[in-house]
């Protein structure tokens, strides 16, 4: 008998624990269908920026005000329903959203990034009007500011949680930056503030410098699966000592055996944007197919089974995940060196 | 039940004849466009009118295509309307006498304006309407945007009952573009008004085959004069019908019109007669006069009703005085005054009146030409005379013939309870739009009244506006400019160095001024003459700098909400608290929907410039020494001096009639004089990193980028600063390099730098050229230019014409223009005045390259240092094809005449010398110099011979023995529609002659109206929707020819390309066009990025490069040459960086992914069947060549 692979996420309850996370792909219905058609149990559509909302808003702004009311005979240059309210953006944005909702059977949820509390977060009402089934947050931030601490930036996150929180009914995740001094610490206050699941973790999309140009350039890379070290470390450390929060490992996933290690790790999803960018949507049947497979050869008839029973608070070694663990590490590696 | 709300004349005018016509066929053209504007968009959004339907609005190649299209459906029955505007008012003309003929209800909308004669003039007159005197309309004028909006429906109600056809008009400008309070008319107001029994027997009246009949027969003399005859009756019956359904509206509404208006003393015994906007002013005038004074305001002018123009002039009038507001050369009087006399002699002779008053005509506001109460009270003054003058003028300075009457400067009507402001600003500045909304804020409050006005110059960069604001307690009428202000708004601190921008301001008034400085320091800052104004009329003071706190406030550089906040606290219009309280509520209204960002943005702008707005103390005297700049220099021509220069100060209207030119001819090249200093950013050269290839220069649209070779001893006396770098060309060793930046000319538009292929090896993102701040280095490149212009011109022998890099040395000779920073035109323009400048001849088209071309006082057609330069016209919109060819034939006629006096003279002459020149070749410029050499000893040899009448004939023909490389320009709205006919008879003719068509994809100079050049899914005004076909494939058209050479460039995707196409275009011996993709602040790009947006249109397949030269039949080739690559990226990847395609995505998502994906396959077709094209053997093109057959 083939085992149970349906968990809940956000309250959402889901196929799989396979979800496919934002990437530029997501914003392609037939894409889309082709993910939910190989296996995903969700998506999370590419993101929605403050800087785009903001800047979408900035350029209309522009463009509309070049020259207008400046000649005679012209005093606009496009139709008034170019000038009305709309931005572009976020208009696009939403309907996708409809779109996806529209195409999918599978939940949609929206991601929207921003990092301070202004007026950006009230897209995210018009976001759960759209139909998404939840929102993910990620407040991708840099302190280039040296005076900016770590205490402001947290306490800045948690109000823009509980303003998203606080203007829309379905659940909202919060992507989570792997640089903080106190994760655990910072993901209970979430928690608090609202948040109904964490997504560990954000990559930072760190710019590169072209010599030839002597200019800093923007090129994605994908994940490597060196990169599921960390979340793994997070997601066991926190698994089920959360009340609420569900938890979702990200970043690394690019083989069925790495879905596998993020929910023994105690993970309720797990997901994948690298994976499918370097072998299309179809790899996402793979990875289910695989996770599958597993269980069946350990005789794990559901998730459930196996989630979390390699996490910190059921490990029987807990110093594996701490300064012992680090010690032993590089004591290993000085042996086999 | 009205609503009071504030717009414009065009606006309310539209407002009711959308929902009373069920097709409404337009073109556009200032100032009517807006009334086809709003019409187009409402019918998008599916506004309906009062019987429910949706009507249709369509777009048609030209004022005649409207006018035959509303003929059309008005003898199919249909409820129908048009919207124009003088020229297009004259290309209606044929029709109208049609419709009138034809007995059809319909009301053409006119804002009236004046007519082309020695120059164009977009400004208001009634020279159009009056043009259209016998054509058989009714017409009928309004004064004010009430009574436009009023007239519009009363119109409609006579036309009905009537069967005459109603011409309503109203002032261009002054009414079309004036904001004021009204009374909006409700639906259920112009239903209740509206006969539907009239409407239904208008239906039947239409043409229908279920009960045939004919109409529109051609007639012999035994019946046709019986025939114009008939119509008599109907045209009777007009005054009495009209009288009616102002009677019925008046019972709706209140407000009670008559088809003669009488204002004044009833017993008045002077009293003017006159039509539209000027009434009110001329009432106001009266009125402050007292006296037997009375004024007739003329509605109803055709048809003329004597009997009410009786009933309504007083008995004892003894003086009339008629205005007109058009001018008539040759005529005894203007037409208004000429039916005044002719009615009274008629009533006197008839025996209806007593006695025949003495009867004057004068003309006044021309082409907008403000005509103030003073001005109207000389007119009432002049009949006290012994000796009244007829024929005066009012507003100028007649000093040739003497016609003008002296106008009272203190003789002024402003009422005390009324506030009056004067805002300047520059174009795009947001001081415009945010006056606009200051008259809605205003006049939404219970017991307010507002209105707006606003005065524009030339420029399409940089323009200066001027905002004439009234706000009170009562309706404002005054239809003039205020001439004592008691706030003014002086929004760019900078113009106070070059205008009088005080001269408005009244005794005590406030003062409002925008100023980069701290408050402290903002009066030092001022000119002296600024200064003592400033002491001497007691002046309020009150600063701020307003680009700073909207920078802080995170508005970029919109610094609207910050100035109107400015206005609001300190003028006292309303009390301050509820003015603020009334901004943020419009700033919740206007921004509300972008989103809470936007609209926190702005509420911040308005705490932070209430706590960052200073009145400053005015010393007791003045503290600087600085004068005013001087516009032109102190050694230039008379002419520039005394006219150009006072135009450049904005003190046109001072300039007496012997100094203007009387047939419209003027110097060429005063641009060059403007320092406009428009940007404060310019591009900065870097010697050490420049590559010299000339990229930079070649894309500049204001030429403002130059560079030179020289010996290296030219450098002695540069001054410090001054940069070169050597030719790094192989063969110049001791030749230098200098790239010069004429930054006092630059908009900043920065297509230079993304030129720019230099990149620095050591430095971040450093290129050749970059933008830098230009305050600091404004000085040492005053004198760099000074010294860069004593450096010798290239001489044109020497330089490669075949390469970019070779270009950059030849002179521009269109230059600095007032074209829009990162115009996509000019740069082709300018290519054309360097390559041919020298034997260019330009007929160009209305339109953006003729306002930046030839609009007063900047010419940007400029001359070499031999005096020789492009020769420019414009005739009109309609016919810049034929015009163009009209040169072409004038030059081949005397070059024949030429060639034949040439050899008749040849034994006088020297036979070697005629021989050389009737046989040169003069394709290189090298010919070119060579043949002016032979003509310079020609006519030297030719003047020798004296008085022969042969040798004077050949001196008054004899340039033409030098080449002469004639081009027509234009925009594509010339192109593709309004002259396609005229543009494709002229090329079939076979003559030389070169077409250049500057494709925006839009009419760009009235505001972006789709042309059939527009792309298919792009959103354009008249297609608010979205276009929905494709756009026409006018090169495939030419082809089609066989014999004409037709090129699609885009100088951004292939520079090479471009320059390669102009010249095979000039050096072909036959009919030439070039497609020229140009960007356009209306595709809603970033204009930085222009020519970037230029490689991506040919990337993406959209725009494909390609060369068609039927030369190349010659030699048994293909003339078809398809020059960019196979489409490399998505239609979507170029369009979807322009607001015109992304706007209807976020509008009609669904249909947006439908016209996209309908375009995206049709580049793809288009782009294999041009492949295909090239594809052929070229020896299937060898039997029909037919190249400059008529060459």
């Amino acid at each position: 008998m083939k085992p149970s692979l349906a968990t809940r996420y956000l309250g959402l309850e889901l196929r799989n624990p396979l979800i496919a996370s934002a990437s530029p792909l997501n914003a392609d219905l037939n894409h889309l269908r082709r993910l939910e058609d190989a296996g995903a149990a969700a998506v999370v559509l590419p993101s929605l920026f403050q800087e785009q909302i903001d800047a979408e808003l900035e350029a209309h702004e522009t463009m509309m005000g070049a020259q207008a009311n400046a000649s005679p005979e012209a005093q606009s240059y496009f139709p008034a329903s170019v000038q009305g309210p709309y931005g572009l953006g976020p208009h696009l944005y939403l309907e996708l959203i409809r779109g996806a909702r529209e195409a999918l059977d599978i939940p949609v949820i929206a991601s929207l990034n921003g990092s301070t509390l202004t007026g950006w977060t009230e897209h995210a009402g018009l976001i759960a009007e759209a139909g998404a089934s939840a929102i993910e947050l990620n407040m991708y931030h840099i302190p280039t500011d040296l005076a900016e601490t770590g205490q402001d930036i947290e306490a800045r996150s948690l109000d823009i949680v509980a303003a998203v929180c606080g203007c829309v009914d379905v659940p909202v995740s919060v992507k989570l930056t792997p640089y903080l001094s106190a994760v655990g610490h910072f993901a209970t206050e979430l928690q608090a503030a609202g948040a109904a699941g964490l997504v560990l973790f954000n990559r930072l999309m760190e710019p590169d410098i072209d010599l030839h140009r002597m200019k800093l350039v923007d090129a994605p890379h994908l994940s490597t699966q060196a990169e599921l070290r960390l979340p793994l470390l997070w997601t066991a450390i926190l698994a089920g000592r959360l009340q609420t929060a569900s938890l979702a490992v990200s970043s690394g996933v690019g083989t069925a055996q790495d879905v596998v290690k993020g929910l023994l790790a105690g993970a309720d999803v797990v997901m994948t944007t690298s994976a499918i960018l370097r072998a299309g949507p179809g790899e996402m049947a793979r990875l289910v197919s695989g996770l599958q497979d597993w269980m069946q050869a350990r005789e794990f008839a559901g998730i459930g089974q196996m989630r979390g029973i390699m996490s910190w608070q059921r490990s029987r070694d807990r110093t594996a995940y701490t300064r012992a663990n680090y010690l032993r590490i590089l004591h290993n590696y000085a042996v086999l060196g | 039940m009205s609503t009071r709300t504030t717009m414009d004349g065009n606006t309310a005018v539209a407002h009711v004849a959308y929902r009373i016509n069920e097709v409404c066929a337009i073109f556009p053209i200032t100032p009517s466009s807006p009334m086809a504007d709003v019409a187009d968009q409402w019918m998008s959004e599916g506004l309906r009118n009062i019987w429910g339907n949706i009507p249709t609005v369509q777009e048609m190649q030209a004022e005649g295509g409207a006018a035959g299209t509303t003929h059309g459906a008005l003898q199919s029955g249909a409820v129908t309307t048009t919207f124009t505007a003088s020229q297009g008012l004259m290309l209606m003309l044929p029709n109208m006498f049609k419709i009138a003929g034809e007995l059809t209800s319909t009301v053409f909308h006119v804002a009236s304006r004046s007519l082309a004669t020695s120059a164009l003039s977009i400004f208001g007159d009634h020279a159009d309407v009056m043009t259209t005197r016998p054509s058989g309309f009714a017409l009928f004028c309004s004064g004010s945007v009430q009574e436009a909006h009023d007239s519009a429906l009363i119109a409609q109600m006579a036309t009905f009952a009537a069967r005459v056809p109603f011409l309503h008009f109203f002032d261009g400008f002054r009414t079309s573009h004036e904001i004021n309070t009204l009374d909006l008319l409700s639906d259920a107001d112009i239903r209740a008004l509206i006969d539907d029994d009239l409407v239904r027997a208008h239906r039947a009246r239409g043409l229908n085959p279920e009960h045939p009949f004919i109409r529109g027969t051609a007639q012999n003399p035994d019946v046709f004069f019986q025939a114009r005859e008939a119509v008599n009756a109907y045209y009777n019956a007009v005054p009495a019908i009209l009288d009616i359904a102002m009677q019925r509206f008046a019972a709706l509404t209140g407000r009670q019109y008559q088809l003669f208006d009488y204002a004044g003393d009833p017993k008045a015994e002077h009293v003017m007669v006159i039509m539209g906007s000027g009434a009110e002013t001329a009432r106001a005038a009266a009125e402050a006069m007292g006296g037997k004074l009375g004024v007739l305001q003329v509605r109803l002018y055709r048809p003329f009703s004597v009997a009410h123009l009786l009933a309504a002039l007083p008995d004892t009038v003894r003086g009339v005085v008629v205005l007109d507001r058009t001018k008539e050369p040759g005529s005894i009087g203007e037409p208004l005054y000429l039916d005044v006399v002719a009615a009274l002699a008629v009533a006197v002779a008839d025996g209806t009146r007593q006695t025949m008053p003495r009867v004057i005509g004068g003309r006044y506001g021309l082409a907008s030409k403000e005509f103030t109460p003073a001005m109207a009270k000389a007119a009432f003054d002049e009949l006290n005379q012994a000796r009244p003058r007829n024929g005066f003028t009012l507003g100028i300075d007649d000093d040739v013939t003497h016609t003008s009457l002296a106008i009272d400067p203190d003789f002024t009507v402003e009422k005390a309870n009324v506030t009056s402001a004067v805002f300047y600003g520059l174009g795009s500045d947001g001081t415009v739009g945010a006056n606009k909304n200051s008259v809605a804020i205003i006049a939404e409050e219970a017991g307010r009244y507002a209105q707006g006005y606003f005065v524009y110059d030339s420029h399409k960069s940089g323009a200066q506006t001027a905002s004439h604001l009234r706000f009170g307690p009562e309706p404002i009428r005054a239809p003039y400019q205020i001439a004592k202000a008691g706030f003014i708004g002086i929004h760019q601190f900078a113009a106070l160095e070059r205008l009088d921008q005080l001269r408005l301001a009244a005794d005590g008034a406030v003062l409002l001024l925008n100023a980069p400085y701290p408050a402290d320091q903002v009066w030092d800052a001022l000119p002296r003459p600024v200064q003592q104004t400033i002491i001497d009329r007691k002046l309020r003071v009150h600063v701020i700098d307003a680009s700073a706190v909207a920078r802080e406030v995170g508005l970029g550089g919109r610094t609207n909400t910050v100035l109107q906040t400015c206005f609001f606290a300190i003028s006292g219009v309303l009390p301050r608290e509820m003015a603020i309280a009334r901004i943020k509520a419009a700033i919740r209204t206007s921004y509300g929907e972008k989103g809470q960002s936007v609209v926190d943005r702005n509420f911040a702008a308005v705490d932070a410039t209430l706590a960052r707005l200073h009145q400053i103390t005015v010393p007791a005297a003045v503290t600087s020494t600085r004068e005013l700049a001087v516009l032109v220099p102190k050694d230039a021509s008379a002419f520039i001096r005394e006219v150009t220069g006072r135009l450049f100060a904005g003190l046109g209207d001072e300039i007496p009639v012997s100094l203007i030119p009387a047939d419209g001819t003027y110097p060429s090249g005063t641009s060059a004089l403007e320092k406009r200093n428009v940007s404060d950013s310019v591009p900065v050269w870097r010697e050490d990193l420049c590559v010299q290839c000339g990229q930079c220069g070649f894309v500049c649209p204001h030429s403002v980028i130059r560079a030179k070779y020289y010996h290296e001893d030219a450098l002695a006396g540069a001054p410090p600063g001054f940069k070169s770098a050597p030719v790094n060309a192989r063969g110049y060793p001791e030749a230098r390099f200098t790239l010069q930046v004429y930054v006092e000319d630059c908009t900043g538009c920065g297509l230079c730098v993304e030129a720019c292929p230099a990149v620095s090896p050591r430095e971040a993102d450093t290129r050749a050229i970059s933008m830098a701040d230009k305050a600091p280095i404004l000085v040492a490149e005053r004198a760099a230019i000074a010294f860069f212009e004593t450096l010798p011109v290239n001489d044109r022998a020497r330089v490669n014409f075949a390469d970019v890099r070779g270009v950059q040395f030849l002179e521009p000779l269109f230059e600095f223009s007032g074209a829009c920073g990162g115009c996509g035109e000019t740069p082709y323009l300018k290519l054309l005045s360097q390559l041919f400048g020298d034997r260019l001849q330009i007929a160009n088209a209305t339109g953006c390259s003729s306002i930046y071309g030839g609009n007063l006082p900047v010419t940007p057609w400029t001359k070499n240092a031999e005096g020789r330069g492009p020769a420019w016209s414009n005739s009109l919109f309609e016919d810049n094809a034929e015009f163009g060819l009209g040169f072409r034939l004038a030059a081949d006629k005397h070059l024949e005449i030429a060639t034949t006096l040439l050899l008749a003279l040849a034994p006088k002459l020297g036979a070697d010398l005629v021989t050389a020149i009737t046989t040169a070749p003069q394709i290189h410029e090298s010919d070119i110099r060579a043949q002016r050499l032979r003509v310079a000893e020609l006519k030297t040899r030719v003047q020798a011979l004296g008085a022969d009448p042969d040798a004077l004939n050949l001196l008054s023909v004899i340039d033409t023995l030098v080449r002469r490389s004639i081009w027509i320009v234009g925009g594509d709205g010339w192109a593709y529609d309004i002259d396609y006919g005229g543009l494709d008879h002229v090329l079939a003719q076979g003559r030389d002659l070169n077409v250049l068509v500057l494709d925006t994809e839009v009419y760009s100079n009235t505001g972006g109206q789709a042309s059939k050049a527009t792309p298919l899914g792009a959103v354009a005004k008249f297609a608010a929707a979205g276009k929905r076909t494709p756009r026409k494939d006018m090169a495939l058209q030419m082809i089609a020819y066989g014999n004409v050479y037709v090129a699609q460039v885009a100088m951004g995707a292939n520079p090479q390309h471009t320059l390669q196409a102009f010249r095979e275009a000039e050096a072909y011996p036959g009919p030439s066009i070039i497609l020229a993709y140009s960007q356009c602040i209306a595709h809603g790009i970033d204009m930085r990025l222009g020519m970037k947006q230029q490689e991506l249109a040919a990337a993406s397949g959209y725009w494909p490069l390609f060369r068609f030269n039927p030369a190349m039949r010659a030699v048994g080739e293909n003339p078809f040459r398809l020059d960019s690559p196979r489409p490399r990226i998505s239609l979507k990847d170029y369009a979807y960086n322009e607001l015109r395609y992304r706007s209807l995505a976020s509008t009609k998502p669904a249909e947006a992914t439908r016209l996209l994906a309908e375009a995206q396959a049709s580049v793809i077709a288009k782009y294999l069947q041009y492949e295909e094209m090239a594809g052929f053997d070229g020896t299937k093109f060898r039997s029909t060549a037919n190249a400059g057959a008529g060459a």
